[in-house]
């Protein structure tokens, strides 16, 4: 399976997750540039973290205009796997292939510390090596991770399955002391109503390897292999 | 030459945190009465253009394109000739 990282300037993250892909999964890996266009040698995309065009006006608004944007889409058209991560989530809500936004904390800080998240559906490419409600303990770095949907949006996500993690305690508790930045919903990730594009605030890329703690983050990556696998690739 | 000035807000119904913190900020300086605070943004584009019309079209535009997020902002504008 071959990995595509969306590279913007200002994509900091990028390096964390072509490391991953590369040494840790070990699955043939390019950086795709955001100026470029061609994915036919692509299975799935990363869409990684930072602050792409240094986040000005709204993260992710200017990315969403790159050439390689019309490119992703195109690929997502395909049914192809696409990841964004963090910087890489505002980037797919602001593009349209993500529903909802992600706006300023509700503290009003900027968060960077272990965070507890709960699997809400485990039956997706991203998610199928995990159980129903596992709890893991990811990473979040952000200052723009409140999601935001409103009620007739969040009952759809809620209708489709399409809300895929949420943050937690970590005995699995879901309520508003567990939400650190104001999501609707305690939301941490979702999908598109395909179960093609995932978006998630909390980094996998970041405790890929028990080197660094845990290594629960690798099951997204695993996931979207096997699912490649059972594809008939 | 038209100044068009776009002022871009949260919509309403969103809980504005900045704005929140910006309240606490003027109540600790003295300000007891403040009801409310919201925070937006303010873009000034010149346009190479005498026509309202045309302005009006193209800030709308922008708008819709890129200047604010229609899921959770809402902006309005003002447009003058510039001397």
């Amino acid at each position: 399976m071959k990995f595509g990282v969306l590279n913007f300037p200002g994509s900091n993250c990028a390096e964390d997750c072509f490391h991953v892909l590369d040494k840790v999964v070990n699955q043939p890996t390019r950086y795709f540039w955001h100026q470029e266009t061609n994915t036919t040698d692509l299975d799935a995309i990363v869409v990684p973290g930072g602050f792409s065009y240094g986040d000005y006006l709204r993260p992710g608004a200017i990315a969403r205009f790159a050439p390689a944007m019309d490119a992703l889409k195109e690929f997502v058209e395909k049914g192809k796997l696409v990841i964004g991560i963090c910087n890489g989530f505002q980037i797919l809500t602001e593009a349209g292939l993500l529903p909802g936004s992600l706006i300023k904390n509700k503290s009003v800080k900027f968060l960077c510390q272990d965070q507890t998240i709960r699997v809400e559906n485990a039956k997706t490419p991203f998610t199928q090596k995990f159980h129903k409600h596992e709890l893991l303990m990811t990473p979040i770095a952000h200052n723009e991770g409140n999601y935001y949907i409103d009620d007739e949006g969040l009952a759809e996500l809620e209708a489709h399955h399409q809300i895929i993690f949420r943050y937690a305690s970590q005995d699995g508790t879901v309520d508003d002391s567990t939400n650190p930045n104001g999501s609707v919903s305690n939301i941490a990730g979702i999908c598109n109503k395909s179960f093609n594009v995932l978006g998630m605030m909390p980094h996998p890329e970041r405790n890929a390897e028990s080197l660094l703690g845990n290594a629960q983050g690798i099951k997204v990556f695993e996931s979207m292999i096997l699912s490649f696998t059972n594809s008939g690739n | 030459m038209i100044k068009a000035s776009v002022t871009v807000m949260l919509k309403k119904a969103i809980f504005d945190p900045q704005g929140m913190a910006v309240k606490h900020g003027l109540d600790s300086i003295g300000f007891k009465n403040i009801d409310d605070v919201r925070v937006g943004r303010q873009i000034i584009i010149q346009i190479d253009s005498n026509d309202f019309g045309h302005a009006e079209e193209e800030v709308k535009e922008m708008c819709d394109k890129l200047l604010a997020n229609p899921v959770v902002e809402s902006w309005s504008h003002t447009l003058e000739l510039m001397q």
